[in-house]
């Protein structure tokens, strides 16, 4: 037995850079590879959920897509919806960031306050904010009213329903961008700071002359990470609109998710979520790019 | 007044303005959980009333609330132990052995919709007849904790200095031994932070139990999402019920906040 232990402890040993992650490995093989594999094949296969068994048909899934007016539709509302959001939680996450990048008391309470935004389950945020944002007793209304602005109708108008997720989405993610920045200006080098003091340069050419390249790899990080999640938001659209108006607010995600479990076409839903995944990948792709770029010069 | 009392005037006036929209949201989350259902729907909306308890009592009682949280609670908590019982290993031998290829494998599965896991998941569970059940949700769960785990602990291993493992392994210690007995307690702030943010991800965690729990093993988000859709919606329900589900999350996340902005940030500065 004392054996048996021993040589366990052993090949463990002799072994460890496979044996340590191993079960972590096999573990994700498992959970994460084989739905996708399993999306693939399901992809050139028609299939409706409960009725017989898939049939192969090709590229016929991609093929109808193309064809698919909701298609394009999905793609345009996640490129304004992701375009938007990221836009915004970037820029201003940054300026905030810059602003409160100084030594002053409460620096503290602000970081508190800045965590519950992204720390909150989006599902309980969500359903608050679709009550403030009702048209008729909804409280944004009021504000707007207080400084005699006119009501808007928020979700309820297929024109304006995009940029009211885009402000959930930028309340709830704007916090953690100004945290993960705040963190890389704490983190620059104070010299060329003292050189452009020195030199007489303005708060402004400060900004844009100093801190901005030097922090543009962390906002690049910033943006990879937040657009991993930002792409395949699914929560808060599903929660506050389900798509609606119509299909104003319809991204290409949801739409998967509508095709697969509403109209429980399990082939082309599967298609449609590839097409997501490879959107995302590409975005990935392109942005380890630039950053890399960045690195270079 | 001189110019820098006027500057640090006007920075606490723009701080303030800063930290409304954060404030205010929660607040009025837990206001409208404080009104009653017909308070709720006034206009003008009231900002000072007698609050009432009652829909607190209501989400227990009525809705079965504290079946839902043990079950986020059992699922979340099950999840991460898993997740740090075998991603702290493959972690800590990526961070010593720079196995580039592996942590690749855990960006994809960061980047996988997950929409895409659920109809494979639906179909294998329901072969084994676990639809329904804790086993199914925390396996799936482990595709959320279990990335995020190794992630962030690659980057606290990567800071606890090697000179201390050699000098252990000089001494006769064996490799496995130098892992238990010098880098886990190294890390163990790094251990604590990703668990609790592993464990905040699976407690807020919306689409798997949407379509994989059943009224045994419904999560806390998807029961606070059907205060909605039986036709009308419970406002002062869903103040209180969303005041319940988020609390304990932003208890976790003001013990460690600190930890939780390195957590987040050392992925993002190390790049």
């Amino acid at each position: 037995m004392k054996k048996l232990k021993e040589t366990i402890i052993n090949f463990l040993d002799n072994h460890i850079s496979i044996a340590f992650p191993a079960p972590a490995m096999i573990t994700l093989f498992i959970v994460v590879i084989f739905p996708i594999i399993y999306n693939i094949y399901m992809s050139f296969s028609k299939w409706k959920i409960g009725l017989g068994s898939p049939k192969f048909i090709g590229l016929q899934n991609y093929i109808d897509a193309f064809s698919d007016p909701r298609f394009w539709n999905g793609l345009k509302v996640m490129f304004l919806f992701s375009g938007l959001s990221l836009s915004l939680e970037i820029v201003l996450g940054l300026l905030i960031a810059v602003y409160f990048n100084k030594e002053f008391k409460g620096s503290n309470f602000i970081q508190t306050i800045y965590i519950f935004p992204f720390a909150a389950t989006p599902v309980a945020i969500a359903l608050i904010w679709r009550i403030m944002l009702n048209p008729q007793i909804g409280v944004l209304n009021y504000f707007l009213s207080l400084f005699g602005l006119p009501g808007s109708l928020w979700i309820s108008d297929a024109r304006t329903v995009i940029i009211s997720l885009v402000l959930v989405d930028v309340w709830k993610w704007t916090p953690m961008i100004t945290l993960i920045v705040l963190a890389g200006l704490k983190s620059l080098p104070k010299d060329p700071y003292e050189a452009a003091i020195i030199d007489g340069a303005n708060a402004f050419h400060v900004f844009s002359y100093i801190t901005l390249p030097l922090i543009r790899p962390v906002l690049i990080t910033a943006l990879t990470l937040r657009s991993l999640d930002n792409l395949k938001e699914f929560d808060i659209i599903y929660t506050i609109t389900q798509g609606g108006p119509g299909i104003a607010s319809e991204t290409l995600y949801l739409y998967s998710y509508k095709t697969a479990f509403s109209f429980f076409k399990a082939g082309y839903g599967s298609t449609l979520i590839i097409i997501v995944f490879l959107l995302v990948l590409l975005f990935n792709v392109a942005l380890n790019k630039i950053r890399y770029r960045t690195e270079v010069l | 007044m001189n110019k820098a009392k006027i500057y640090k005037v006007l920075f606490y006036i723009g701080m303030i303005i800063l930290i409304i929209p954060p404030i205010f949201v929660f607040a009025w989350m837990i206001m409208i959980g404080l009104k009653t259902g017909v308070q709720n729907i006034e206009y003008p909306p009231l900002f000072i009333f007698k609050p009432t308890l009652e829909n607190f009592k209501a989400v227990f009682q009525q809705h079965n609330f504290f079946k839902y949280l043990t079950n986020s609670f059992i699922i979340a908590t099950f999840a991460t132990l898993i997740s740090l019982f075998i991603g702290l290993p493959a972690a800590y031998s990526i961070a010593r052995y720079k196995q580039r290829n592996l942590s690749i494998g855990i960006l994809v599965a960061r980047m996988t919709p997950f929409v895409s896991y659920l109809l494979p998941w639906y179909i294998v569970f329901r072969k084994l007849n676990l639809i329904d059940t804790f086993t199914a949700l925390i396996i799936t769960h482990l595709i959320i904790t279990l990335p995020m785990i190794i992630w962030l602990m690659i980057a606290f291993f990567e800071g606890v200095p090697i000179e201390l493992e050699e000098a252990a392994l000089i001494d006769g210690c064996v490799r496995s031994e130098t892992f238990l007995r010098i880098a886990l307690p190294l890390s163990k702030n790094g251990i604590i932070t990703s668990a609790i943010i592993s464990f905040i991800f699976s407690w807020n965690q919306f689409l798997f139990s949407l379509i994989l729990s059943g009224p045994k093993t419904r999560t806390v988000p998807v029961a606070v999402y059907n205060f909605m859709s039986y036709g009308k919606i419970d406002w002062a329900g869903i103040g209180a019920a969303a005041t319940i589900i988020v609390f304990p999350v932003l208890v976790f996340a003001f013990f460690v906040k600190n930890r939780i902005v390195e957590g987040l940030t050392r992925g993002a500065l190390k790049g």
